[in-house]
């Protein structure tokens, strides 16, 4: 299984804060957005944000970066702490 | 020492605790960050902190190890508070102990610096008009880059 996380104003607008995947379904990063994009109709927009951040096994990743079971992918808007 | 916490933090104590990092520490230097009553918007009656377990931590200790591969430092000490928050309270507190004065202004502004673009923590400010997360600024995109020109 993947496991996805969605944080702050994301968490808000998807109406969700986690969920799971199984792992065969998306290789990459690019794979799984696509998945959770056709999975639910009406997130495409908020999953498609250019700003928006990724980060797999709590380290900032990209597009390509390559997804194994078990994985933990948390998607999240630019971070505003301090 | 990095503190991720609900509660309110000593200032004065965080201090002392650096001043004691030892007989080669000359210079302490800290930050503290407040909640202030505006912000994106005017009238901000509190402010939610949201971050990301594990991570957020993990980001904070690759920021003090590059702080301290940069200066030589005695001691650092980071609190960064989350949930929600009154105008006036304290978000954060960044400290360092170091052997000269510039090594430590230099370090505190490092991390905080690195701390606002780097760090996973997100800040919703709540007003009279209802509320709304906080958008990045292209100042602090801006200050954490500077870095990555001199040393």
């Amino acid at each position: 299984m993947l496991k996805v996380l969605f944080f702050a104003s994301l968490r808000e607008q998807l109406g969700i804060d986690q969920l799971g995947l199984e792992s065969a379904r998306a290789a990459t990063v690019a794979q799984l957005r696509e998945i959770l994009m056709a999975d639910h109709p009406g997130w495409a927009q908020l999953l498609s944000q250019p700003q928006l951040m990724v980060a797999v096994n709590q380290t900032i990743a990209g597009n390509q970066t390559a997804l194994q079971d078990g994985d933990e992918i948390a998607f999240f808007p630019p971070v505003t702490g301090g | 020492m990095i503190h991720i916490q609900q509660e309110d933090f000593d200032s004065g104590a965080e201090l002392q605790a650096l001043e004691a990092s030892g007989p080669a520490t000359g210079a302490v230097c800290s930050f503290t960050g407040l909640a202030r009553d505006y912000g994106d918007k005017e009238g901000v009656s509190a402010l939610f902190l949201e971050h990301y377990p594990g991570m957020t931590e993990a980001a904070i200790e690759n920021i003090l190890r590059d702080a301290h591969e940069r200066w030589p430092l005695q001691g650092v000490r980071v609190i960064h508070r989350v949930g929600t928050l009154q105008p006036g309270e304290r978000i954060v507190f960044v400290g360092v102990a170091s052997s000269h004065r510039k090594e430590a202004f230099a370090a505190c502004e490092f991390i905080m610096d690195y701390l606002k673009t780097g760090a996973p923590f997100w800040k919703k400010e709540i007003t009279a008009q209802g509320e709304h997360w906080v958008e990045q600024k292209a100042s602090d995109q801006s200050a954490s880059q500077r870095w990555q020109k001199t040393p």
